[in-house]
């Protein structure tokens, strides 16, 4: 087949041993124009290092404003396929879980709709249908429906929640990942359909401190498994890799607070001084295992680098017992986002995201108007120093002349 | 809320769109805000105001847009 355009500069990102963009993209090109006019727009852009797509805008289906992100180009008479080139979002299971006939009837829509391209996974976690046309967005939608399928978060609301397989798949989950995500994403639906925040707010759920999901950077509240108890030590399987590896060289001298030990009489942990990183764990699975008392921590505030720079979540909850709440249908948990997202929409201006508004009003202000005692374990970073401001010691520092 | 109040409510919120249009860009944020405030005497509550954007949504006489943020404005 003859192609409609040269592509020489992507032409060189076709080397290597990775699969490339391109190819998928040529690929999908053979059985629509609507993408050939992709390749020959983005090579333009690697050409004049810029890029030439539009966003925003009136699109969307009956009822919902989310799930459908704009894309325009900004070269519409040139390459006239993409002049129109949305992207549809669709809620994902918990824990990315598929089965091939449905991925089948997923990837058929979009081929027939659309561009032929997906995204597994965007960074939400959506699948995302590439390059549909505004006339083809009710179809997509309502064949996706069809299927079991809804249209994920975006604009300002709700974003898709996401979580890692947790207990699905992993020895490490400290709570049931896919449960709360679920859940939470069933119990928020309005919220992640009819943008009625300042900005977009992210949950994500990883069953341990490796934080598969990234949540610690990625989600405006972060939900990170953790354990209350010791470190579960099977001494024999210590000692198997002992004979294996340097323990010292790799496992003690890595612990961030050195609280470990090793020698004839077997592995010690000073629990108390375990920040949960998970080193131990990872470099010796068969040997230690996450405690018994499993939970998460939650945290807030991330965000990528956009108004005022990039930020981590900082701990709000130290301790949340997730088992015992799911009993009660996570009603702990979701008054406690109620709250927060109370609190930002009546203090919180247009664009501005939770953990840029807790920067600016102060985190005391805060966890006291979300009803949450001031924990000296609230802190930016493990070790960190807290950064809550305990009044009544000032005030009794006060009367007795001293500085704080 | 009774159903006057929300019939009075729904056409309140068009309105205020409509009046505002190519002027004003509203977040659905600022109508719950405006509309509560101005319906505050007959009882109604942020969630009656997010219930009648859904419904006016869902009957296609408001349609959400996005332009660095969501806005909610007449169908074209």
């Amino acid at each position: 087949m003859s192609k409609k355009y040269q592509t020489p500069l992507l032409d060189e990102l076709k080397n290597g041993k990775w699969p490339s963009f391109v190819n998928e993209i040529e690929k999908a090109a053979e059985k629509s124009e609507m993408t050939e006019d992709l390749l020959g727009q983005v090579e333009q852009s690697y050409n004049e290092k810029a890029g030439h797509w539009k966003h925003g805008g009136m699109v969307g289906v009956k009822g919902y404003g989310s799930g459908i992100v704009g894309r325009f180009s900004d070269l519409p008479e040139k390459y006239p396929g993409v002049k129109e080139f949305h992207t549809i979002r669709i809620n994902q299971p918990s824990g990315f879980f598929y089965t091939s006939d449905i991925l089948r009837k997923i990837v058929d829509i979009g081929e027939k709709h659309a561009s032929g391209l997906f995204n597994f996974h965007g960074s939400t976690g959506d699948i995302q249908i590439l390059g549909a046309k505004t006339s083809e967005l009710e179809t997509i939608f309502q064949q996706c429906v069809a299927h079991g399928f809804d249209l994920g978060g975006s604009g300002s609301a709700l974003r898709t929640p996401s979580c890692c397989v947790g207990m699905a798949r992993c020895a490490k989950a400290n709570y049931d990942t896919m449960h709360i995500c679920y859940n939470i994403t069933q119990a928020f639906q309005d919220e992640m359909h009819r943008p009625i925040f300042n900005y977009k707010f992210k949950f994500k759920f990883s069953g341990c401190g490796n934080d598969c999901t990234a949540s610690i950077a990625r989600a405006d509240m972060s939900v990170i498994g953790t354990w209350k108890d010791n470190i579960r030590i099977d001494q024999d399987m210590v000692k198997e890799y002992a004979k294996k590896m340097n323990l010292h060289k790799y496992v003690l001298s890595k612990c961030p607070t050195k609280c470990m030990s090793y020698d004839e009489n077997g592995l010690k942990i000073d629990d108390s001084n375990c920040t949960k990183c998970m080193h131990c764990i990872n470099v010796m699975p068969k040997a230690l295992r996450p405690g018994i008392k499993g939970g998460a921590t939650i945290l807030l505030g991330s965000k990528a680098p956009m108004v005022s720079g990039p930020r981590l979540s900082m701990v709000l909850v130290p301790f949340y017992d997730v088992a015992e709440d799911a009993k009660n249908d996570y009603q702990w948990f979701r008054d406690l986002i109620e709250k927060i997202w109370e609190f930002w929409d009546e203090y919180g201006v247009s664009r501005e995201r939770i953990g840029e508004l807790i920067q600016r009003v102060g985190i005391g202000n805060f966890i006291e108007a979300i009803g949450l005692e001031p924990l000296p374990e609230m802190v930016s970073s493990p070790r960190g120093n807290p950064f809550v401001l305990y009044e009544e010691y000032v005030e009794a520092d006060e009367g007795q002349g001293e500085s704080v | 809320m009774t159903d006057e109040t929300k019939t009075q409510l729904e056409e309140a919120i068009v309105n205020l769109i409509k009046e505002f249009t190519n002027k004003k860009r509203f977040k659905p944020g600022d109508i719950v805000k405006e509309m509560e405030a101005k319906f505050s005497a007959k009882g109604v509550t942020k969630d009656d105001v997010k219930a009648a954007i859904r419904d006016l949504a869902d009957s296609g006489r408001l349609i959400y847009g996005y332009a660095g943020g969501s806005f909610l404005s007449l169908p074209e």
